[in-house]
């Protein structure tokens, strides 16, 4: 056992025990304390397994820097949280923790089997070892490495917390809630205009919680806060990110404090918060040392024993020696002996130790020995003694210890000054980056700024040693079990650049992110490269600072709120119905409507022979229409499509394609000329936003000139499809103003007028192939009109049809869907749609690039039908095409499958292809290689039933 | 997040408001079965990709709509200056 609760002292309250449970056992701790600070108190040494190695760790620091101590907390089912750092957990009644990667338990660990073969872990090791024989890596080598390395389990369960999320705006945010950051919130705060402190911890004070001489400022300081109505104080929240234009990202944390059953609302919250000034205030963290043993649990940061003295209670250890090459090592050492934590020794590498601090080590009765290094540290479970030498290399001498502090230097925090782009310079006497030039609205306070004495030292890449690096177990990166012989190895195998060797070592690549490992590695590096720090670089700090959860940052965006979904005004009428739904794009689309006891197959058999042979019921409101109007409105489509438009007269309608200006087809659609200076133009469902924003773009960037404008009436116009050879029948009692008879209303014709006395565009169309009608309708009278169909249809056994239908009737024609059939790279010829061209245009968007080379090319894959020998066969789509099915592996792939339906209308199965010269191999075999068996397929023309289109012209 | 200035509100707006345009000056040719197929190649695919000062295109897609030009420095990604569409390269 070496930690202990001290008989006084500490921000705890002691009136306010609470009972916790770790890895099954109870303890007992105090309001104010953290998980980490009540199980030194309870003499835990021991509170993780290492990731690749399994070694015995303790606890190395009281902040988000700590490597080692990672626990998961249990907060109910679906509450599960993994990796979380025990100094961060702040302890409430009844808080269950459990430590992590370690079978069967912390002390008795059989993973640490990795420990004793390190030698085959070395970093890089996957690149040298367990490569043979090749098939094993996938099936035994990965995964039995993967259940051995590891940090915590990912949650199986929903999480059924719900996280909120908030804009703020303010003149001033100032990140990090220590002296310094006080200090600028009282002055901004004082200078009027809105200012917002955020800080990580329970309670604000950073760097002062720790030293009881600042705590009536602190708590005054605090209090001037709280009176001042622009400002507020947000605790318990990390900024995680800092963006462009002084843009921050933070999450709060609500209630992971409180007990379960008094937690309610939000767990977290979001804050996006765009700041006039941010002013950080991060501190600075404290460096470990390197040397062989660093890793033996009790072997902790000076400025972490400190803050468990003076800040929580616990003293961590009866007889404690203290390592340092920095003066704050001794000023925390006289600290802790002040609150009666016994010092057995201060060891200094450096030969001279400013005075003063020498005098009262000698009069604390602390010894001293400058000029000194630990050379080793002996104990598995927990510290017992330590080894040090003179200059490293002399000869050993044993010190009795429960406890070795190290006080290797501070490091800056400048994560979010660099997220923010601003630039670093190297500081000597710090041993480290500060911030030097930003780009934003952002200035450095406090020691994240350099502005702090924490004292003087000096900065070493390991602590000298008669041992080479590759014999020591010195830890540059606890938590990916990164050793300095491990760098020194990636620059013996050629790694220069410091992002190869971070990436080949995976030094600070954990989720500290390096905070106690980067310059630590840095420097490392530069000895073994020979070149100084500044040259070899540092690796980039990116978002979050610390981890954060996926419930964060999703906020309110997930089931029925992850997309938009939208619906047509016949929706509910369908969901009425018992349709089954699909998406498209953000759409919600009935896909068909089963009957009693009908399957999909069943029911798609059902409606599209009840279209073919009477009369069915669509709804198409989801295509997209855009009204062009103006004088130039036809010179305008003429434009932007492959077809004519000029001669079309007011009344008729025309089947446009739309290409990119790289000549691919990219959408089609229906067009009505409503008069000479107004289209009705349709789109593809999915395409309506595209083709309004490329037509935007060609409208106001290259002919500004054009007389006309657009507006997107995709939702304004609900759209009813009525088809069947009875359509006219069904409609007709409904209409009025318009004369249906076949002379007077042809195909491919648009008709003004009423129909159940509401206005009506009325098309006469069909993506069917029967005789057919579009019924568009302002959408608020949508469902009314459609209901008042249903019933004219009744007698006539009028049958809703939904997408799948549609889909099989249309392939039954041979029309094309864009974005199935087609994939940006097919171009009108390829479809078989060169009539679409208007041959005497001039220019249209993408009639340039229809000749080039490859367009003209042969070879060219072309759209074609496909059956299959066997008629009951539906080919998958995407499935893909070859000419010779026994040719050997890799097979040369000539086409794929882009749409595959069974059809009750020929009893058989259909499909449609892209395969290249599709069009010279009428009448050939084809094959599709499916797993285990390939199909016989024969090319036939993509227009499968009444080719002639007679059944259109009734 | 980016800020940018629309000209056309004449306010710096959040760039959820915008979308991004390409690269901006781009004329399209006035007839193109005039221009071989290098030309049009360039014309299509071939973009300056500069290292600093780059004219590009935006549009307030959630706002007024309009297309406009600005001056960003794509190491920094500060914008230097927006102008209406139309008007002389900044």
């Amino acid at each position: 056992m070496s930690g202990y609760r001290l008989p006084a002292g500490g921000r705890i309250d002691r009136n306010a025990p609470i009972r916790f449970r770790f890895d099954g056992k109870d303890y007992r701790g105090f309001a104010g304390d953290t998980l980490a600070s009540a199980l030194v108190a309870s003499g835990v040494t021991v509170f993780g397994r290492s990731f690749k190695y399994h070694r015995p760790r303790g606890l190395l620091a009281t902040g988000v820097e700590e490597p080692n101590a990672l626990v998961t907390i249990d907060r109910g089912p679906g509450r599960v949280t993994p990796n979380l750092r025990a100094p961060s957990v702040a302890l409430h009644e009844g808080l269950t923790a459990a430590s992590q990667n370690r079978y069967p338990s912390l002390r008795l660990d059989l993973g640490a089997v990795n420990d004793k073969l390190g030698a085959f872990f070395p970093a890089g090791f996957y690149n040298k070892t367990f490569m043979w024989p090749r098939s094993a890596w996938e099936k035994v080598y990965e995964p039995a490495i993967r259940r051995m390395a590891g940090l915590g389990e990912s949650p199986v369960t929903r999480d059924p917390d719900h996280y909120a999320a908030t804009y703020a705006h303010c003149e001033t945010l100032v990140i990090g809630g220590g002296p310094a950051g006080i200090a600028a919130a009282l002055e901004a705060g004082g200078r009027g205009g809105r200012v917002i402190l955020i800080d990580e911890q329970e309670e604000p004070g950073g760097g002062a919680l720790a030293d009881p001489a600042q705590w009536a400022w602190l708590e005054e300081s605090l209090a001037r806060l709280a009176a001042l109505a622009n400002v507020r104080v947000l605790t318990r929240t990390t900024a995680f990110g800092f963006y462009h234009r002084n843009f921050v990202g933070a999450v709060e944390r609500l209630t992971d404090h409180l007990p379960p059953a008094g937690a309610s609302g939000a767990r977290e919250k979001l804050w996006r918060i765009r700041a006039g000034e941010v002013v950080l205030a991060q501190g600075a963290i404290e460096r470990p040392l390197v040397f062989d043993g660093n890793d033996v649990p009790g072997v902790m940061l000076a400025s972490a024993a400190r803050t468990l003295a003076l800040r929580y209670g616990v003293a961590v250890g009866r007889r404690v020696v203290v390592m340092a090459v920095h003066d704050s090592g001794w000023r925390d050492a006289l600290a802790l002996a002040a609150a009666v934590v016994t010092i057995a020794a201060i060891v200094d590498l450096r030969d001279a130790v400013d005075s003063r601090l020498l005098s009262a080590a000698e009069a604390a009765g602390i010894a001293c020995r400058t000029g000194h290094a630990v050379t080793g540290v002996r104990g598995r479970l927990a510290v017992s003694g330590v080894e040090i030498a003179p200059g490293g290399t002399g000869a050993a001498e044993r010190i009795a210890c429960d406890a070795l502090l190290i006080a290797g230097g501070w490091t800056p925090s400048v994560h979010l000054w660099s997220h923010a782009r601003g630039t670093l310079r190297w500081d000597d006497a710090w041993g480290a980056y500060l911030p030097d030039a930003a780009i934003e609205q952002v200035r450095c306070v406090g020691a994240c700024g350099g502005d702090w004495d924490f004292g003087g030292g000096v900065a070493v890449p390991a602590l000298p040693s008669a041992k080479p690096a590759h014999r020591q177990k010195a830890f540059v990166d606890y938590q990916n079990d990164v050793k300095s012989g491990d760098i020194e190895l990636a620059v013996r195998e050629g790694y220069r650049s410091i992002e190869h060797i971070k990436r080949y070592t995976t030094n600070g690549m954990a989720t500290d992110q390096g905070k106690t490992s980067n310059l630590n590695g840095l420097r490392i590096a530069s000895e073994a490269l020979a070149r100084p720090v500044t040259q070899v670089g540092l690796t980039t700090f990116r978002p979050p600072y610390t981890p954060q959860t996926f419930g964060a940052l999703m906020g309110h965006h997930k089931d029925a709120l992850f997309q938009p979904v939208r619906k047509t005004a016949i929706d509910g009428w369908a969901m009425e119905h018992g349709a089954v739904f699909e998406n498209v794009a953000q759409w919600r689309r009935a896909r068909y409507f089963p009957q009693a006891g009908e399957d999909m197959h069943a029911a798609v058999a059902r409606e599209c022979r009840a279209v073919r042979e009477s009369v069915g019921m669509f709804d198409a409101s989801t295509l997209g229409k855009i009204e062009v109007v103006g004088p130039d409105a036809a010179e305008f489509l003429n434009r932007m499509y492959t077809n004519p438009w000029k001669s079309l007269l007011p009344g008729r309608c025309r089947y446009g394609l739309m290409l990119r200006e790289d000549g691919f087809i990219t959408d089609d659609g229906v067009a009505g000329r409503m008069a000479d200076d107004r289209f009705h133009v349709t789109t593809t469902t999915g395409g309506a936003a595209r083709v309004l924003a490329m037509m935007e773009d060609y409208l106001q960037t290259e002919w500004p000139g054009l007389n006309v404008w657009l507006t997107s009436t995709t939702e304004h116009w609900a759209v009813i499809a009525v088809q069947g050879p009875r359509a006219r029948d069904v409609i007709a009692p409904l209409v009025e103003g318009i004369d249906l008879s076949p002379d007077a209303f042809p195909h491919m014709a648009v008709r003004e007028g009423r129909i159940c006395g509401v206005p009506t565009r009325l098309f006469r169309v069909s993506f069917t192939g029967e005789l057919g009608f579009e019924v568009n309708v302002p959408a608020g009278h949508a469902r009314a009109v459609w209901e008042a169909i249903d019933v004219a249809g009744q007698q006539f056994g009028i049958t809703p049809y939904g997408t799948e239908t549609m889909h099989v009737l249309r392939a039954e024609k041979g029309f094309i869907i864009v974005g199935q059939d087609t994939d940006g790279t097919v171009t009108p010829d390829d479809a078989g749609m060169d009539w679409a061209i208007g041959k005497k245009k001039r220019d249209f968007v993408g009639k340039r690039s229809l000749a080039r080379p490859d367009m003209v090319v042969g070879g060219r894959k072309q759209f074609v039908g496909l059956l299959t020998d066997d008629p009951a066969e539906v080919l998958e789509e995407g499935a893909q095409i070859v000419a010779d099915p026994a040719q050997p592996m890799p097979m040369t792939m000539i086409g794929h499958v882009t749409s595959s339906y069974w059809s009750a209308t020929l009893g058989r199965s259909i499909a449609l292809a892209l395969v290249r010269d599709g069009r010279a191999l009428m009448g050939e075999a084809l094959y599709v290689p499916m797993p285990g068996r390939t199909i016989r397929a024969t090319v036939c023309p993509t227009v499968f039933y009444d080719a002639e289109g007679s059944r259109l012209n009734d | 997040m980016l800020l940018i200035h629309c000209p056309y509100c004449d306010e710096d707006r959040a760039e959820v408001e915008f979308v991004y345009g390409g690269e901006a000056h781009i004329a399209r040719p006035p007839d193109p079965s005039a221009l071989g197929d290098a030309e049009w190649e360039a014309y299509l695919y071939l973009r300056a990709n500069p290292r600093g000062r780059h004219h590009e295109r935006w549009r307030h897609t959630h706002g007024c709509g309009r297309f406009f030009n600005a001056v960003r420095d794509t190491v920094t990604d500060r914008f230097e200056t927006t102008y209406k569409a139309g008007e002389a390269r900044a």
